[in-house]
């Protein structure tokens, strides 16, 4: 049947960004996703602090809800210690919670939804959190793969389960966000595409039957928002769990 | 769930899974795949700058000046309420001072004028008894002088009487005598 076909995929994939210089120093559209995701934090941190209000306004109440929230995430799942890691927490929350959202408009790239994104920030946060174990508590921190309170003879068992889990954060971490951020796109492309098959296929019938299918894409609208904070929540508290974890190591 | 369903979905669809051949996200032969991941370090890069150096220290001095606020007006409340609380206090002290006075006051008063009231009364008693005691006083006198006044006329008028009906003269002590004695009775009865 010739006709509109589904290209659910063709949405992720990258293309040269910003002109002729942008295909020079390979400046992909998945980078101007995340300039305008930067551009957007910092616009409004300079909105928010242009009055220094006591009482703020709405650009100030913003981001001071923002900074609170990451604020006490910090402090609630690291302790006070966290308040040194605060600035890269809420610089990784920030970044992917616009990165979802802004994936959300239609011709905007859902830069969240590439694993090589994901991965290699859930690579960063290992390596990072890993670092600090080491620098906090020196080789001791081998020990953290050492279960406390447990028989001997169950050490050579539990020790490789603790290695192996601890070694699939970064697996896990990028892969939630990733399969979360492309199959909400997927499922959109698939609605939004049938809506087009059934006018092509049913004439006026179908533009009555594709109500079913617009209904659906708006519920997954609504379903999508909430992903792209509990997204972006999640890998931010992973992250301070995973810091938590270095700096305490229980 | 989610994973399911759009294994789900790609399986209903297979020629528009198949359209593209692979994901792009997994078509690594792209360099924009992975040139992506360089550029995302450089901005994250001067992100994490600004914020980390102007952002988030900016808006930490500005919600540290509320709190300060906050806790300067707090402190300052805290303070007017213990004033206020010592004037109430001091206040009910002055006043159940004032009044205790006032009603000790009132009773020295009342009692001063119980006993003015009193001695006044006892001494208008006193003047009447001494009144009435001289009344009697001379109620008694008269009626003495006027007994002792009756005595000569009655025995003169028996004299004569008993003159008039014997012709004699009677004695005069036994007289006298007789009308003390008639007098007596006559008061007697």
């Amino acid at each position: 049947m010739a006709g509109p076909t589904i290209d659910a995929l063709g949405q992720f994939s990258l293309t040269p960004g910003l002109g002729p210089l942008g295909r020079a120093v390979d400046f992909s559209n998945s980078n101007e996703a995340m300039l305008a995701a930067a551009v957007i934090i910092v616009g409004i941190f300079a909105m928010g602090l242009r009055a220094r209000a006591l009482i703020p306004g709405r650009g100030q109440a913003v981001v001071e809800l923002l900074y609170e929230f990451v604020h006490n995430m910090c402090v609630d799942t690291i302790g006070e210690e966290g308040l040194r890691f605060f600035p890269l927490v809420f610089t990784i929350f920030s970044f992917i919670l616009l990165g979802n959202l802004l994936g959300l408009f239609p011709y905007f790239f859902a830069f969240t939804s590439h694993i090589a994104v994901t991965l290699s920030l859930a690579l960063f946060v290992f390596v990072f959190s890993t670092g600090v174990g080491f620098y906090t508590h020196g080789l001791r921190f081998f020990k953290f793969f050492v279960p406390h309170g447990v028989p001997g003879w169950l050490l050579p068992l539990l020790v490789p389960i603790e290695i192996i889990s601890y070694l699939s954060r970064p697996v896990s971490l990028s892969v939630r966000l990733f399969a979360n951020m492309t199959a909400g796109h997927v499922m959109w492309e698939v609605f939004a595409g049938f809506m087009l098959m059934l006018v092509a296929s049913f004439g006026i019938f179908g533009v009555f039957a594709s109500v079913v299918p617009l209904g659906l894409n708006v519920a997954l609208a609504a379903l999508e928002l909430l992903v792209a904070g509990l997204q972006a929540y999640v890998f931010a508290i992973l992250t301070c769990l995973y810091l938590h974890d270095a700096v305490h190591m229980h | 769930m989610r994973r399911i369903a759009t294994i789900a979905l790609l399986s209903l669809s297979p020629a528009a899974a198949c359209a593209e051949g692979t994901m792009p996200q997994m078509d690594f032969a792209n360099p924009l795949t992975s040139y992506q991941v360089v550029w995302m370090a450089v901005i994250l890069v001067a992100l994490y700058l600004l914020l980390a150096r102007w952002g988030l220290p900016e808006m930490g001095k500005v919600l540290a000046n509320r709190a300060s606020v906050i806790a300067q007006d707090l402190a300052a409340a805290r303070a007017a309420k213990i004033t206020a609380d010592q004037a109430v206090a001091a206040l009910n002290a002055t006043m159940s001072q004032a009044r205790g006075a006032a009603g000790a006051e009132v009773a020295q008063a009342v009692a001063k004028a119980k006993a003015e009231a009193m001695a006044q009364a006892a001494a208008l008693a006193a003047s009447l008894d001494q009144k009435l005691a001289e009344s009697e006083g001379r109620i008694a006198a008269a009626r003495s002088a006027a007994m002792a006044a009756i005595k000569p006329v009655a025995a003169e008028a028996a004299a004569s009487i008993l003159q008039k009906l014997t012709g004699n003269a009677p004695e005069a002590d036994i007289l006298g005598q007789r009308v003390d004695a008639a007098l007596a009775a006559g008061k007697a009865a």
